[in-house]
């Protein structure tokens, strides 16, 4: 209020100033004619011993003011002034800031909300992931990372832990759920006990899972999602106490948990108890993910010496049946390496994130530059101004800071329309980016990248302004030069500076682009693996699970499976069908074990473990699998459960030396089972993505076990048929598909229905993000640097006009004059290629976990990509080269 | 401050209590005010216009005074500047602490010259 006022009255209080001021020079001139001189004496003498006037009054006004804000305003006003004479400039500035400030900003969202942000759990410093290292597993550790943890292990840590408040296991699943509209299947997290606890977060309605539930002598309660109790209950708060039917089996819902909970980064529907048994585990089984929540006070390190201890404990106590070695594990070598939880939820894509940050922070360092190199030519206009200036008394300090309060407010300008930019970047990015990115629905545009836009223009503001700011702060030296800097040629000392940031752009957009050259050569490297199967966007897919419940005896089971196939084949359009237990990146692996193989050394207790699959007839026909020697399965083989196998090329390979010799050779899955033929061999299958070694596979017919005793028969209910038809993914055939299953079973839920192209897709999403964005950082680099070469040398064109005039006016050849031009062109950009080249090689030994198949000093980039830029740089001096060779030397000189 | 060195400033807050001591005597302008402490001086003090005008408005701002549109000696509009009842107390907390301090000096000044 009293601020306001004081600006109200403040207009008075000036006129007072003025008045009283002028009254006193009035009266003293009158006493002074008193005495008896003229009018004008007196009035000159008055204001002789008064004083400076006008500084008077600015300093009594000042009083009122608070001076350097105001003469900050002041400067706003007299350069918001300035922006609109030039509203080219203005323009070219200001989109140039706000996409490359808007572009930082939403990266910086992304990493801030995917790296930064704390997990949304209570206290979650306290939380890690229970990891376990086996390099001693053979098989597994090449394909895996970790050993995941089983259900003896967890029973042991659960029970005699000393560093943990609560430990927890959890696996995904799926469930069918019938008897609401239409039968559905969910994605279920299997939780044991201490996983609600260790993540802490309270239910929304009704209540956790409690002890009881995970008793395994009786079922217990599950809890919804806040997604499903949505979707499926419209949000019904009387839904705690009611039953659904979870694969056939009545439930009782205990709660439901908040929006937006997740068990470490798995969206579920439905939390089901694990229901372990606490006195029958095996030692094996190592299925499960654990988490813990540490307790006060205890680091990494401790809690990993306990899980250490425990581990020795857990082999003293549990066993994998009478006469077998509890401590044959220690040939695995197991060992903890326990991490914060966020590292799990991060994962990878952590390298990604950062390596797009940079890119994106240096395309606004050559954004910067650029309009740094603008502001240079404009206070190159204008020195005569500064120059006049500062010989009329301004001081150093305040020419600086009105050219810095220029950029200052360009960049704050920038910024602000930044923001509507990085809004619209962020709805980009969390579209184009990978389907897994961790933490997705928690990215937003918050305080913190609001600070961080508002840092990013003041500084770039700074930035691009502080070079102008610092070459015109001496003006006042150049004042008795300027009439021979107006007629002189250009001075070498001016244009140093601009041609270092020339060449700084040139190397760093040399860096951008041979980043996205390597992304791009990795992409098509990528594409150019052949992944074990054949044209995926033909190649309809999804999964469908047979419940015990619903069909209690495994050949029943095989039986609908198999109809299932002919009514699916019997759609218009489809030319083949079959199933199997995991298709090659869905991310399903039905299990890794080993085999025992036929007149080999199986008593090694290094036997490598091996990815098992099961497949029907027909499957690797649908899905393109190439046989590389012998045949596929026959129906009536499946029906009579022949101990057959077909076995991956590379498999059969380091088995038998070759495809052709592993036909009819022999394998067991352990002692008692009965020796396998193999009748088939089929390419190398990329199960986890393209940039992923193949693993070893044995497929096994999809019903195996003791061909005449009923109970001993083993049948994979959970299976992903695969449809090879050109109408794949059509909502019509969709529906067809739908109602084929149904005309089966109506109780039968689809799920994950897809066509293989998605899941390719999805499976190289990490890399064409990157890709896109590497792009898009790449082509704005390339963009902004030409922009500046061109820039650079149209200025000097026009500066050296006169001096051009005067070669013409004595002879010189009009190409070789073109040529002093595109030659000083292709220098700068030779200087700054050669720096970039060197930069890039140290840099990209960074990504190399980013790139396949092409090394990080891939010959055919670092040529080509020097080549383009080279091109690009002597076609954007040869514009303004051309406009110096057609000049008029008479005109040229008349000028002056 | 001082442009003529005949003339120094005599030490910070010096001018205040003459400002505030001339106006408590009666109100005036400001050109009143420079000639009126001359005169009362015996022009042993000259108050300088560069430090007048900004003092008077840095105390009509604190509120020790506060002006009105008045007329002058010679019947020209102007500024009458008059002292307000803050001004009164001031005044009266500077003079205490002013005597108390030049009896301190007149003692040390009698120590030195003994």
């Amino acid at each position: 209020m009293q601020i306001l006022s004081n600006l109200f009255s403040r207009r008075r209080r000036y006129d007072d100033i003025s008045v009283s001021i002028q009254e006193h020079i009035n009266e003293r001139t009158e006493e002074l004619m008193e005495d008896g001189r003229s009018r004008e004496q007196a009035e000159q003498t008055a204001r002789r011993e008064f004083g400076n006037v006008t500084l008077i009054k600015e300093r009594s006004r000042e009083e009122w003011q608070w001076a350097f804000l105001e003469s900050v305003v002041a400067d706003l006003k007299l350069t918001l002034r300035r922006l609109k004479k030039s509203p080219g400039f203005a323009a070219t500035v200001l989109l140039t800031l706000a996409f490359g400030i808007g572009a930082n900003t939403a990266v910086f969202s992304v990493l801030n909300s995917v790296l930064l942000k704390p997990l949304p759990y209570p206290q979650p410093e306290q939380l890690v992931s229970l990891h376990l290292n086996a390099p001693g597993a053979p098989g597994l550790a090449e394909f895996r990372s970790e050993l995941r943890l089983s259900a003896s292990m967890f029973l042991t840590f659960a029970t005699h832990n000393s560093a943990f408040q609560s430990v927890g296991v959890w696996g995904p699943g799926t469930a069918s759920i019938t008897g609401l509209a239409q039968p559905e299947q969910v994605d279920t997290a299997q939780i044991s006990g201490g996983v609600l606890e260790t993540l802490n977060v309270p239910a929304l309605r009704g209540q956790w899972l409690t002890a009881a539930d995970q008793d395994n002598h009786s079922l217990g309660r599950v809890m919804l999602s806040y997604g499903y109790w949505q979707r499926r209950f419209g949000g019904d708060p009387g839904v705690v106490g009611r039953t659904i039917q979870v694969n056939s089996q009545a439930r009782v819902i205990a709660g439901v948990m908040p929006r937006g909970f997740k068990i470490v980064n798995y969206d579920f529907d439905l939390l089901v108890p694990l229901a372990l048994d606490p006195t029958h585990e095996l030692l094996a089984g190592f299925a499960y993910r654990g988490i813990g929540r540490l307790r006060p006070g205890v680091d990494l390190s401790q809690a990993n010496a306990d899980i250490a201890r425990l581990l020795n404990v857990w082999m003293d106590s549990w066993s994998n049946g009478p006469g077998s070695d509890p401590h044959w594990y220690l040939n695995w070598r197991i060992a903890p390496a326990l991490q914060p939880l966020k590292e799990t939820v991060v994962g990878s894509i952590e390298t990604v994130l950062w390596v797009v940050m940079g890119t994106i922070g240096v395309v606004m360092l050559i954004a910067c530059t650029n309009v740094a190199n603008l502001l240079l030519v404009r206070a190159d206009a204008r020195q005569q101004e500064l120059a006049v200036r500062s010989a009329l008394g301004a001081g150093r300090w305040r020419i600086v800071r009105e050219l810095l309060s220029e950029s200052l407010t360009l960049g704050l300008i920038g910024g602000t329309a930044g923001v509507a930019v990085a809004y619209a970047g962020i709805r980009l990015l969390t579209a184009i980016g990978p389907g897994d990115l961790p933490r997705l629905s928690e990215i937003s545009l918050d305080a913190w990248s609001i600070a961080f836009t508002f840092i990013l223009s003041v500084l770039s503001g700074l930035f691009f302004g502080a070079i102008p700011a610092l070459r015109y702060a001496h003006s006042k030296q150049r004042l008795t030069a300027l009439g021979a800097a107006r007629t002189s040629s250009v001075s070498r000392e001016r244009n140093r500076g601009r041609n270092l940031m020339v060449m700084a752009q040139v190397a760093m957009a040399l860096v951008l682009l041979i980043c996205a050259v390597l992304m791009i050569r990795t992409f098509m490297a990528m594409r150019n693996v052949d992944p074990g199967f054949s044209d995926p966007p033909t190649l309809q897919v999804m999964r469908l699970s047979i419940p015990e419940t619903l069909v209690r005896d495994s050949k029943s089971v095989i039986r609908m499976q198999n109809n299932m196939l002919d009514k699916l084949a019997a759609i218009p359009g489809v030319s083949s069908t079959g199933f199997a237990a995991s298709v090659p990146m869905s991310g399903a692996e039905p299990a890794w074990d080993q085999i025992i193989v036929e007149g080999k050394n199986n008593q090694s207790d290094n036997l490598p473990m091996r990815l098992y699959n099961y497949v029907s007839p027909g499957y690797f026909h649908t899905a393109g699998t190439r046989f590389i020697a012998g045949r596929d399965f026959t129906w009536t083989e499946i029906y009579n459960i022949r101990p057959i196998g077909i076995v991956s090329e590379s498999l059969a390979r380091e088995l038998w030396g070759s495809p052709q010799a592993a036909i009819g050779k022999h394998f067991r899955e352990f002692q008692t089972a009965p020796w396998h033929e193999v009748v088939g061999v089929v390419q190398d299958v990329r199960e986890n993505g393209v940039d992923q070694v193949a693993p070893a596979t044995v497929y096994w017919p999809s019903l195996m076990g003791d061909p005449s005793i009923l109970e001993k028969q083993d049948v994979w209910r959970t299976v992903y048929f695969a449809i090879r038809t050109p109408r794949a993914g059509t909502q019509a055939f969709i529906n067809e598909m739908q109602k084929a299953v149904w005309s089966e079973n109506s109780n039968l839920p689809v799920a994950e229905i897809s066509t293989m192209q998605d899941i390719y897709g999805d499976s190289m999403a990490r890399t064409s993000f990157t890709l896109v964005m590497l792009a898009i950082a790449g082509s704005m680099a390339l963009a902004l640097g030409i922009i500046g070469i061109y820039g650079v040398i149209s200025y000097t064109v026009s500066q050296r006009t006169r001096e051009i005039g005067i070669r013409l006016a004595l002879g010189a050849q009009k190409n070789e004059l073109k040529w002093m031009f595109v030659r000083s062109a292709l220098l700068l950009t030779g200087s700054g290629v050669a720096i970039g080249l060197g930069t890039s090689a140290a840099l990209m030994q960074l990504m190399k976990s980013l790139l396949f198949g092409i090394s990080p000093l891939d010959p055919f980039t670092y040529i080509t990509v020097p080549l383009v830029l080279a091109i690009s740089a002597g076609l954007a001096s040869y514009l303004p080269a051309r406009r110096a060779a057609a000049v008029n030397p008479v005109e040229a000189l008349r000028a002056e | 401050m001082a442009k003529n060195p005949e003339h120094r400033d005599l030490f910070p807050g010096a001018l205040e209590i003459m400002i505030l001591q001339s106006l408590r005597y009666r109100p005036m302008h400001g050109y009143a005010l420079v000639k009126h402490i001359k005169q009362v001086s015996d022009n042993l003090l000259q108050v300088e216009e560069g430090s007048l005008y900004p003092a008077l408005q840095r105390m009509l701002r604190e509120g020790l005074l506060e002006s009105e549109t008045g007329i002058s000696a010679k019947g020209r509009p102007t500024r009458i500047f008059r002292l307000t009842e803050a001004g009164v107390r001031h005044l009266e907390q500077e003079v205490v602490s002013f005597e108390k301090m030049f009896s301190g000096i007149t003692r040390v000044l009698a120590v030195a010259r003994a």
